[in-house]
């Protein structure tokens, strides 16, 4: 109950702020699904190890038109809790995730957000809501050329685009608050272990193009030691019984 | 007239074995395109097309039998002309596996494809079905051309796909229904069926043309698709083989880095690599060895390398060697004996051959000793003993974890594969096995599960004292000593972790304070769990774990099944919410593939029934219909069953998949086709009825017989040189086979002479029991093993003898 309470305080917060943007097509559409993923994250969240989503996550969620993300024949699914092909093999993943990801990340608005396979530019987006800089490498080139001319269109100048091999990370901007892995390879590049600052967070999802199995969040003590946890994203225990 | 004859029943042979090639090759075909699992579903349904055209020639039959010549020459050439038709036009269909659950088109698109899939196979059982109505005194004479046709289609296509690509089996399909259409129209001695023939030629030509012309159109999800958009990367070489198409990739500027499971602690980097893509995915790798023993440095940081630290070794064994890195992984470790065992010859030969150099001359080197054989077979075979007994993690972690493997049998993790592994293993030594780490927890509990059995069932007291687990984010590896781990080991167990942040998940000794240090799970799940398994309620453990972690047993090897009905409601009410990857979808699209396997036959079943009781076809009825139906789906299903069953069975014999495959199939098409042949006489003489009982009490005798056999198959047999074995294999099938090809054809005949209508409704219910047979075969199999698939196909059989299709007269006697 105290959930639902919470989750509904967060939602006139955030569409009070939404409503100060100009309104489009899909305003709606885009509203209806964001208090969807607030309410399963809520359900989700003791997996999480946290209680509810960031208000200014929810709030970047309801700012970034992810129809602009989508091919035009998807357009009018973008809206949907659902991944969807974006062209070259390649997908805009779940919004749902898209939040968690961010979500696991906590970040502050003077961070500095690497992003290793940009993809559409949707989770770039979210992210520029949220940081001071955002840089995005991408190894599909026309991919990462449109969505750098997207990113432009839509007024998110505090994103960078490189296309080029994400491996070796951004050495002249590093060290990074944040990194997170959309396209991760055979394992994490140490390089991008190397270019999170202390205390920084790095996000991947683990699994195939349309089903993110798990998130491995890697953190970097002050010290400089790095652990990971693997979280489902998912409220599962498996285990009935007394165990 | 005799001429004629042998020509008719050569064009039907030459059919069968098209139809039945094709079969394979789709197989094959689809495993490139999309993957493997939805391969199964897509030709399973589309078998359907025997048992739509028998419901098709039912209710044409008057106009089909009329131009007899005519439609049985059409019906095989349209078969040549569909089989490559079809396939090229589903290869364009935007049809994504991956999206299924998520787009209410795919499902859609996944119908149009059985669809179109179904008419090339209607047509062949078409023409086949015309031919046993129109011939009804030579019933087992045409049976018996199309099984033993079909038998050399199973054996011809995979010698085909040793030497042609995949594309060019098509267009050989093409060929073969080419010359049967010509052969047809020889027989018949018809201007219609010439015409035909005729016709179908400059059709028939250009579809081979375009199938010589055609590439494989690989879904964009796919590994290899993924790796090819990347710059400066590109095939340059493919070689294929019935295990497989490899493609091998080179990436000039951007290196493939392949080390899955490496250590968070790494640094550096592996050194540049080739990428061997097995049929579009599963990628392994070759990669260069310069000289600098230093460079494969990664190697040592991956749970794999375990065993390396605990003391030196001196043999070592690695099943599933691939591109080698377990083999340089035991170098960098300098292993002065090194047995590696690959299944797949065309991977040796690139390391041999084109990238011997490239690999250093990997597997030329004097301390690495290579077979190519299968490995469960080779260990078996084998009388060395080993220090450590490494089984490789083999397959692609992506599969894996979506559950796509849940019905391939695997007799690697088997529990008497673990009991064959440890009696090879010399004192002190080690068995070792990585898995892809899955959450929830799924194989990494079960082969734990498997080895606490198989050490207990070996005669170890405390299996606790000889299992150590661990553990990083995306791999695990189980060590199995062959005596107690002792102190400075588990030193060394520790150290290892520590050094390279993996955590402990099991040691002898262990505290619970010391798990899920480096990777850690919201609860320490593998520990707890290894804690339960090695408890005295290990079994309410199991029991309550919401996946199926029971050991899988050499009657029953799907160890990659962990699929639980009670958990099925909970997932797919969070299906928006992150939980479909918990879904194991192999056995599900299964289980979904039987569901409208069911429901399509008994529309092909049921509808023929409605235009039987019409019009020209309405005659008195001569023989209960019900007894037909019963008779002819329970020998559908028993015949399959049965033949599955020892296709498994026979590969712990055989061993190697392939072989194991080709021989028992050939073998008890060919069999069973003289079994037919056979029955052409007892029916001249009039003993069909006869004849079912004697060989169904023959059937059941000699299947349970074998049953037995196969329980304790003695060790001698299997050190026998393969050709031995595969005319022990023959040998033993033959008088099987040669019963189980008589009661179709002898009940046929009898209907031929009684009530000639039905025979196409006959061939139909057939058909789609053959369909649904296959299919649940392997979900009986998944739940009690072939043991009980051959018992269920001896009732069946049992069945079938009693509801004999006697006409009325004779029934009431």
């Amino acid at each position: 109950m105290t959930h639902y309470f919470i989750s509904l305080l967060i939602l006139i917060a955030a569409s009070s702020s939404a409503l100060a943007e100009t309104p489009d097509a899909f305003f709606e559409a885009r509203q209806r699904m964001v208090s969807e993923i607030v309410d399963d994250v809520v359900e989700t969240a003791s997996q999480l190890g946290r209680e509810r989503l960031n208000p200014r996550v929810i709030d970047a969620m309801r700012r970034v038109r992810r129809h602009e993300f989508v091919p035009p024949e998807n357009r009018r699914r973008a809206y949907k809790n659902r991944p969807l092909p974006i062209g070259h093999g390649q997908t805009i993943s779940q919004p749902y995730m898209v939040a968690i990801m961010t979500d696991l990340l906590d970040l502050d608005p003077g961070d500095k957000v690497l992003e290793v396979g940009t993809g559409s530019g949707y989770q770039a987006a979210i992210l520029a809501e949220l940081v001071d800089r955002v840089y995005s490498i991408e190894i599909v080139a026309p991919l990462g050329k449109d969505a750098a001319k997207r990113l432009k269109r839509l007024n998110y100048d505090n994103v960078d685009v490189r296309i080029g091999d994400g491996y070796y990370g951004w050495k002249k901007q590093a060290p990074f608050d944040a990194i997170i892995v959309t396209a991760a390879g055979s394992h994490i590049p140490p390089p991008l272990i190397k270019q999170l600052k202390p205390g920084g967070r790095m996000v991947v999802p683990v699994g195939s193009r349309f089903m993110t199995q798990e998130l491995l969040l890697v953190e970097k003590n002050s010290a400089g030691d790095v652990t990971t946890r693997q979280l489902l994203p998912v409220i599962f225990v498996p285990l009935t019984g007394s165990h | 007239m005799k001429r004629s004859q042998h020509l008719l029943f050569l064009s039907i042979a030459l059919l069968s074995l098209a139809a039945l090639g094709y079969e394979i090759l789709l197989m094959r075909l689809f495993s490139i395109i999309q993957w493997h699992h939805f391969a199964y579903m897509i030709i399973s349904l589309a078998l359907l097309g025997y048992g739509a055209s028998g419901a098709v020639i039912t209710i044409f039959q008057k106009q089909l039998k009329r131009h007899f010549a005519l439609s049985y020459t059409a019906g095989i050439a349209l078969f040549g002309i569909s089989a490559i038709g079809s396939f090229l036009i589903i290869q364009q269909l935007p049809f994504n596996a991956e999206e299924v659950l998520w787009d209410w088109r795919q499902p859609g698109w996944l119908l149009l494809m059985y669809l179109l899939l179904a008419i090339p196979f209607m047509f062949a059982a078409g023409a086949i079905a015309l031919a046993l109505s129109h011939y009804s005194d030579m019933i087992g004479k045409i049976y018996a051309y199309d099984l033993i046709g079909a038998g050399l289609g199973g054996v011809c296509i995979i010698l085909l796909l040793f030497v042609f690509m995949p594309f060019e089996v098509l267009a050989w399909i093409g060929v073969f229904s080419l010359i049967a259409t010509l052969l047809a129209a020889m027989a018949l001695h018809s201007t219609a069926a010439w015409r035909v023939t005729l016709l179908s030629i400059p059709p028939a030509t250009a579809m081979i043309w375009l199938a010589l012309h055609s590439t494989a159109v690989i879904s964009p999800y796919k590994e290899l698709s993924q790796t090819l958009r990347i710059p400066a990367t590109e095939i340059v070489a493919r070689r294929s083989s019935p295990l497989g198409l490899l493609d091998i990739v080179e990436s000039r500027q951007t290196p493939f880095r392949h080390a899955p499971g490496l250590s968070l602690k790494a640094d550096g980097e592996p050194p540049s690599q080739v990428g061997i893509f097995t049929d579009g995915g599963n990628m392994s790798v070759i990669t260069h060895d310069a000289g600098n023993a230093e460079a494969f440095a990664y190697l040592d940081q991956i749970t794999s390398a375990l065993p390396y630290h605990l003391r030196k070794l001196q043999q070592v064994l690695i099943l599933g060697a691939g591109g080698g890195a377990d083999v340089q992984q035991a170098r960098y470790h300098q292993i002065p004996q090194i047995t590696a065992v690959e299944l797949n010859p065309q991977v040796v030969e690139l390391l041999r051959s084109d990238y011997a150099e490239f690999s250093g001359h990997l597997y030329q080197q004097s301390d690495v000793e290579l077979h190519v054989d299968e490995a469960r077979g080779f260990i078996t075979d084998s009388s060395q003993h080993y220090d450590l007994i490494q089984v490789a993690l083999m397959d692609a972690f992506g599969a894996s974890t979506a559950g796509l493997y849940a019905l391939n049998e695997s007799y690697l993790y088997t529990l008497e594969a673990f009991k064959t592994y440890l009696q090879h293993l010399q004192p002190s030594g080690y068995l070792s096995l990585s898995r892809w780490i899955k959450l929830p927890p799924r194989d990494t509990l079960k082969l734990m599960a498997t080895a606490i059995q198989a050490l207990k069932e070996s005669g170890v007291d405390h299996p606790a004292q000889q299992l150590v687990l661990i553990r990083g984010w995306q791999t695990s590896t189980l060590l199995v000593k062959n005596g107690a781990f002792t102190g400075s080991e588990i030193d060394a167990v520790k150290a290892f972790c520590n050094n390279l942040g993996f955590d402990v998940a099991w040691y002898p000794g262990m505290q619970a304070t010391e798990a899920n240090r480096f990777n850690q799970l919201r609860q320490p799940w593998f520990y707890r769990s290894a804690v339960a398994l090695l408890g005295d309620e290990a079994q309410q453990f199991m029991d309550d774990y919401k996946f199926d972690l029971r050991p899988s047993t050499d009657d029953r090897p799907y160890f990659f099944h962990f699929f639980k009905w009670s958990i099925l409601p909970e997932i797919l009410s969070l299906q928006g919410k992150g939980g479909m990857p918990l879904l194991e979808q192999g056995y599900l699209i299964s289980v979904s593939t039987l569901l409208q396997a069911l429901f399509a036959s008994l529309l092909l079943i049921i509808l023929p029934l409605l235009f039987l009781n019409r019009g020209g076809l309405r005659r008195k009825q001569t023989i209960r219909r019900s007894n037909v139906l019963i008779y002819f789906f329970a020998i559908g299903l028993a015949f399959l069953f049965i033949e599955i069953a020892f296709i498994q069975k026979m590969s712990l014999l055989l061993h190697h998949p392939l072989y194991s495959a080709a021989t028992v199939m050939t073998g008890f098409l060919t069999f069973a086709g003289l079994g037919s042949l056979y029955s052409q006489r007892l029916v001249e003489q009039g003993h069909a009825h006869r004849g079912v009982v004697i060989a169904v009490v023959g059937i059941a005798v000699l299947s349970l017989a074998y049953l037995l056999f196969f329980k304790s198959l003695p060790e001698a047999l299997l050190s026998l040189p393969l050709a031995v074995k595969m005319l022990l294999a023959i040998i033993m099938i033959a008088p099987l086979a040669f019963m189980m090809g008589m009661p179709f054809p002898l009940a046929l005949s009898h209907l031929g002479q009684h009530a000639q209508q039905l025979i196409p409704w006959a061939w139909g219910i057939n058909g789609c029991a053959s369909v649904i047979s296959a299919i649940l075969a392997t979900l009986l199999a998944i739940h009690g093993g072939f043991s009980m698939v051959v018992i269920l196909a001896v009732l069946l059989y049992l069945l079938a003898a009693l509801s004999f299709p006697k006409p009325f007269q004779e029934e009431n006697r």
